[in-house]
C-alpha cells in the first residue's frame, strides 16, 4: 500500500543523505521525494512516498525518527490528507490549444510556452491525477516530463510543525 | 586565553572527562597530534592498526560504561577505523572517534589520503559531524558525547579537516551550554499505564520467563534486576550481550538463550506463557523461526530504543524507557499490586526447568572427570581458566566456538565481565578490547579468549601491549581450523572443509609471543592444561600468550536447528535432535 510520509529534518549538513540512506540500509524503496527548507529555514519539510504493509511503515518511522536530525515524521495516509504533485510536460506543438486546455483545466493546467520547438505545460494534481493526464497525452508524444514528487499536508486539525 | 583548533579538541575532551584516547597518527591528523603532546591529562595509545584502536576504545568502554575514544587520520586511517565502528554500532557501544580530514580546500578533489569518512560511515553510526569551523569544536564534542552515552548508545564520528586544527589560527574556548537539542530527546521514564499493565500481566503469568539481554548492561539495571527476581523468583536467561547482568551462579539462571543456548534456556522460552524481555532485541540467533517463536507467550518489551520493539516479534506490552527507570517503576508497581503470583503454578515451572536442565544441561565439570582421550576438549579450557581466575575475570573474546565455549562455560556473576561482538561478530576483536579493560582496570585479571584464527587478525597488538604494559592474558583455543565455519561445513556441506584449514601454515604461537617480548606456553596434554594455566596466570606482569592444542572434531552444542526450527528444535549433540 502506498504511504505519503512528512517529516521535519535539521538542516544540517549531510542530514537528506541520512534519511536517504536508511531507506536503502533498512530493504525499503523511495517512490518520491520532495523537500525545501521551511518556516525559519532551520528545518526543512520532506515528503517521501513509499510502499510497504502497516508494520513496515511503522519501523520505517521508527528507524527515521531514531535519526539525530529529525524533529517530527508522521504517516499522512494514516488520515484524511492533502497530497499535491507539480508536473511539467514537454510535447509537441500544439496547433489546437483549446482541447488541451480543456484537459488540463481541472488540474490548474497552464500552457507556458508553444511554439515551433515545444510545448509545454504545467499541472499540479494527485500523482494518479498526474499519471492519468500522461496516459491521455502520450497520444501527442511526450518529448519529456519532470514531476516534484508529492507533498502532502494532514487536513484536519492535525499538523506537523515544530 | 586564546586556542588553536587541535588545544580546543583536547580541552574539550578533558571536560568529559576523558583518560585515555586510542589511536594512531598521520598527515591530516598531524596538529591534533601535536595538541595531544602539548598536553599531560590524557594518555595516548598507540595501536598498530587502526581496528586496534576501536576495539580497545570499545573494550574499555564495555567495562567501563564510559565512552571510549579514538583518533585516526584521513584515508586509510579512517575506513581501517571502519570494522570497529560497525562493531559498536551493532552493540550499541558509546565511542568517539576523531578522524582527521583532508584541508578543507581540497575535500572533493580525490587528494592525498582523502576518503569520505562520512558518507563511508553513515549506516553504521549513532551521528556523525564534519567540523565546518573551529570555533565549533567544543559544542561539537560535548554534542557527541551527549548522543553517544544517552539513549541507545553508539558510536558518533567527528570529522575535522586539517586546517581546523591548525596551531596559527587561535579562538576563544567557549564553554558550551548543556546540549540540548529539539531533535533528539530520548525516553528515560517508561509510561505508568504500560508499567501496570506489565505488571499484571507478569502476575498473572505461570511460565513467566525473563529474557535479558545488552542493554540491561548498557542501562546499567543489573541491581534492579535482581530486585526484581527476589519478588517473582521465575527463571532468568540472558543473551549473549547480557551475560552477567543476572547472576551465573543464581539458582534461577538458566545460561544462555538462542541459537547455542542452554537446552533448558531454549525450551523455557518455547513453552513460556510470558516472556519478559528486558533490552533485548529478539535478533535472529535468539528467536530461530520467528513465526515459530514461543507460541504461548505474551510478550513484554522494555527498550529504550522503539525502534527494537515489535521489529521481530510482536510485542504485547511495549514500554519504552530507560531499562533502569522501567524496572524500578516496575518493582515499584508489582509490590503495590493486589494481585500476588500463583507460587504453586511458578513452582511447577522452575521444577519442569530442573527437569530439563537435569535431561540435557551442559556439563560444568568436564574438566574434573577421566578420560581415556588425552586430548583437551575446548569446554575444558574454559572450566580451568574460570577455575584458576576464580570465576573473577574480566573476558574478552573473538568470534566462533572458542567464543561459545566461553559463553557457555564462563559463569560471570558480574555486568561488564564480558566483553565480546555478538552483534557483528567481529574477529579480531578479543586482544585489542583486552587493551582497553586491562588500561581501564590495571589490578584485574583480563583474559582474552581466543582461536587460532581469530587471534591472527589483531596479532600486532602484541607489540602496543608490550609498550603500554598490559599484561593480560591470552588463552588460545587451537583447534586448527577456523572451528565455526568447519561446524558447519560438517553440518551442512558433508564435511567439505573449504577454505577453513590452514594446512601447516600456522605460527608458532610460543615464539611469535616470544618475538613480541611476552611469555608464551604450548599445551598439548591434558594433565598440563590445569598447571599450565595456573603457572601463566601467577606471572603477574606479563602478557602470556598460552597456546592450547584442543580436540579438532569437536562441534558447539546445544545448536538451534535452522532454517524453520523452533527455540525447541535444537541439535543436542552430533547427530542427535531433540
Amino acid at each position: 500500500m502506498k504511504r505519503v510520509l512528512a517529516m521535519l529534518v535539521e538542516n544540517k549538513p549531510g542530514a537528506l543523505a541520512r534519511v536517504v540512506g536508511l531507506f536503502h540500509q533498512r530493504g525499503y524503496n523511495i517512490e518520491s521525494l520532495n523537500v525545501a527548507p521551511v518556516d525559519d529555514g532551520s528545518y526543512s519539510r520532506l515528503t517521501v512516498t513509499t510502499r510497504g504493509t502497516e508494520s513496515a511503515v511503522e519501523q520505517i518511522m521508527k528507524q527515521i525518527n531514531k535519526l539525530i536530525d529529525i524533529i517530527k515524521v508522521a504517516d499522512l495516509t494514516e488520515g484524511e490528507h492533502h497530497e499535491l504533485e507539480l508536473a511539467l510536460i514537454k510535447i509537441a506543438k500544439v496547433n489546437d490549444l483549446t482541447s488541451i486546455k480543456k484537459i488540463i483545466k481541472s488540474m490548474n493546467g497552464k500552457v507556458l510556452k508553444n511554439d515551433e520547438s515545444a510545448c509545454v505545460i504545467s499541472v499540479t494534481g494527485t500523482s494518479i491525477d498526474i499519471n492519468n493526464l500522461l496516459k491521455v497525452l502520450k497520444k501527442k508524444k511526450i518529448i519529456e516530463t519532470v514531476r516534484s514528487g508529492s507533498i502532502g499536508l494532514h487536513e484536519s486539525k492535525k499538523t506537523l510543525t515544530i | 586565553m586564546k586556542l588553536s583548533g587541535g588545544d580546543m579538541l583536547m580541552r574539550a575532551l578533558r571536560e568529559e572527562g576523558v583518560k585515555f584516547i586510542f589511536g594512531y597518527p598521520g598527515g591530516a591528523a598531524l596538529h591534533i597530534y601535536d595538541a595531544i603532546f602539548n598536553q599531560k591529562k590524557i594518555e595516548h595509545i598507540l595501536v598498530r592498526h587502526e581496528q586496534g584502536a576501536t576495539h580497545a576504545a570499545d573494550g574499555y568502554a564495555r567495562a567501563t560504561g564510559k565512552p571510549g575514544v579514538v583518533i585516526v587520520t584521513s584515508g586509510p586511517g579512517a575506513t581501517n577505523a571502519i570494522t570497529g565502528l560497525a562493531t559498536a554500532y551493532m552493540d550499541s557501544i558509546p565511542l568517539v572517534v576523531i578522524s582527521g580530514q583532508v584541508a578543507s580546500h581540497l575535500i572533493g578533489t580525490d587528494s592525498f589520503q582523502e576518503t569520505d569518512m562520512i558518507g563511508v560511515s553513515r549506516p553504521i553510526v549513532k551521528h556523525s559531524y564534519i567540523v565546518q569551523k573551529t570555533e565549533d569544536i567544543p559544542a561539537i564534542i560535548n554534542e557527541a558525547f551527549h548522543i553517544a552515552t544517552t539513549g541507545r548508545p553508539g558510536p558518533v564520528v567527528i570529522d575535522i579537516p586539517k586546517d581546523i586544527t591548525a596551531p596559527e589560527n587561535k579562538f576563544e574556548y567557549k564553554k558550551p551550554a548543556k546540549v540540548s537539542l529539539r531533535s533528539y530527546q530520548p525516553k528515560i521514564h517508561p509510561h505508568p499505564g504500560q508499567i501496570k499493565k506489565a505488571a499484571k500481566a507478569i502476575l498473572s503469568s505461570e511460565r513467566p520467563v525473563i529474557y535479558a539481554g545488552g542493554g540491561a548492561i548498557m542501562g546499567n539495571a543489573s541491581t534492579q534486576l535482581k530486585a526484581l527476581n527476589k519478588i517473582l523468583n521465575i527463571p532468568v536467561t540472558n543473551t549473549l550481550m547480557g551475560l552477567g547482568v543476572y547472576p551465573a551462579n543464581d539458582k534461577h539462571f538458566m545460561g544462555m538463550l538462542g541459537m547455542h543456548g542452554t537446552y533448558q534456556a531454549n525450551m523455557a522460552m518455547h513453552n513460556a506463557d510470558l516472556i519478559l524481555a528486558i533490552g533485548a532485541r529478539f535478533d535472529d540467533r535468539i528467536t530461530n523461526t520467528p513465526s515459530k517463536f514461543a507460541p504461548d507467550a505474551r510478550i513484554i518489551h522494555i527498550d529504550v530504543d522503539p525502534a527494537s520493539i515489535s521489529k521481530i516479534i510482536n510485542a504485547d506490552i511495549p514500554i519504552v524507557g530507560q531499562v533502569k527507570e522501567s524496572l524500578d517503576a516496575l518493582i515499584k508497581e508489582i509490590k503495590r499490586s493486589k494481585i500476588k503470583i500463583d507460587s504453586e503454578a511458578v513452582s511447577k515451572w522452575n521444577d519442569q526447568i530442573k527437569a530439563w536442565t537435569a535431561m540435557h544441561g551442559l556439563d560444568h565439570e568436564m574438566y574434573l572427570k577421566k578420560s581415556k582421550s588425552k586430548l583437551i576438549m575446548p569446554q575444558e579450557v574454559v572450566q580451568q581458566v574460570y577455575r584458576v581466575t576464580k570465576g573473577d575475570a574480566y573476558v574478552t573474546s573473538d568470534v566462533g566456538q572458542h567464543q561459545m565455549f566461553a559463553a557457555q562455560y564462563y559463569h560471570f556473576n558480574k555486568p561488564r565481565r564480558w566483553i565480546n561482538s555478538g552483534g557483528l561478530g567481529t574477529m579480531g576483536f578479543g586482544l585489542p578490547s583486552a587493551m582497553g579493560v586491562k588500561l581501564a582496570f590495571p589490578n584485574k585479571e583480563v583474559v582474552c579468549i581466543t582461536g587460532e584464527g581469530s587471534i591472527q587478525m589483531c596479532i600486532q597488538e602484541l607489540s602496543t601491549c608490550l609498550q603500554y604494559g598490559l599484561p593480560v592474558k591470552i588463552i588460545n583455543i587451537n583447534n586448527q581450523a577456523l572451528g565455526m565455519v568447519r561446524q558447519w561445513q560438517d553440518m551442512n556441506y558433508s564435511g567439505r572443509y573449504a577454505a577453513s584449514t590452514y594446512e601447516e601454515s600456522l605460527p608458532d604461537f610460543v615464539k611469535l609471543a616470544e618475538a613480541y617480548g611476552h611469555k608464551g606456553f604450548k599445551v598439548t596434554q591434558r594433565n598440563k592444561l590445569g598447571p599450565t594455566l595456573e603457572k601463566a596466570f601467577a606471572l603477574k606482569d606479563q602478557l602470556v600468550f598460552v597456546d592450547v592444542y584442543v580436540d579438532q572434531s569437536e562441534h558447539v552444542y546445544p545448536m538451534l536447528v535452522s532454517p524453520n526450527g523452533s527455540m525447541q528444535d535444537m541439535w543436542l549433540s552430533r547427530g542427535k535432535k531433540t
